[in-house]
């Protein structure tokens, strides 16, 4: 793997606490805020976005790829990380609960394709992400993936 | 062969959808075009298109099509879409 996921990331939010999927999206929204990634509108378009689709963001058991399409709320690229520390259903009917929501957004429909190689690339080996998702500390999860992009 | 992702959006779900699927369809040595789409373009995409992949809460917004529609519970997970691909492209 060369890219490095803990560049792509612009903020990362280890064992937080949401009471439903609409908090778990709006932590994973001010994580993007933070980040200089986007507005505040961006998340309440991830959340809309799940209300007229429904959940299918949960694109693998315990996981929400939480995200909108390109629109003026998105200032640049770019991705948060959430890991929770109780797990949150979704309303998914084979992927429920969810433990770790990533936050994406993006100006078009390409250019962060490299980011979603890296992180299907992490979260599909089951060791790797058992690892991250107990990490207790943003900077343990970044030195894990860094650690993984070196190898 | 032409295969469509959809999701609801077209920049996430979608785009793992198309490059899982590439991933299959390369170890089953078969040549297909894989194309990422949102809902509103897919509902378009897949009248021409052979096949086309989506999660279970998408598969009935694309309605009535002559693709055949399968259904990835796992995106991540290239032995679920290897075993319902590999039927439908061989």
């Amino acid at each position: 793997m060369t890219l490095n996921l803990a560049e792509e990331l612009s903020s990362i939010t280890t064992k937080a606490t949401a009471s439903d999927w609409r908090e778990a999206i709006r932590l994973a929204g001010d994580g993007l805020v933070a980040g200089g990634v986007t507005t505040e509108a961006y998340t309440e378009e991830m959340i809309t976005a799940v209300e007229e689709h429904g959940p299918y963001i949960v694109i693998a058991p315990g996981i929400a790829l939480a995200h909108s399409r390109p629109a003026e709320s998105v200032l640049k690229g770019g991705l948060s990380w959430v890991s929770l520390e109780t797990p949150v259903e979704f309303g998914h009917a084979s992927n429920d609960p969810v433990t770790l929501v990533i936050g994406l957004a993006a100006l078009d429909h390409t250019a962060h394709i490299e980011v979603l190689k890296a992180v299907a690339g992490v979260l599909s080996n089951k060791e790797v992400r058992a690892r991250l998702e107990a990490a207790e500390t943003p900077d343990q999860v970044r030195d894990l993936l860094s650690g993984l992009a070196t190898k | 062969m032409k295969i469509v992702a959809v999701c609801g959006m077209g920049i996430g779900t979608s785009v793992l959808l198309k490059m899982n699927a590439e991933k299959v369809l390369a170890s089953l040595g078969i040549d297909a075009d894989v194309e990422a789409a949102d809902i509103g373009v897919a509902r378009g995409a897949a009248q021409t298109a052979d096949i086309v992949l989506t999660s279970d809460e998408l598969a009935p917004e694309i309605g009535d099509v002559p693709a055949e529609v399968i259904i990835i519970d796992n995106f991540f997970d290239l032995d679920e879409i290897t075993e319902k691909l590999t039927p439908a492209v061989q």
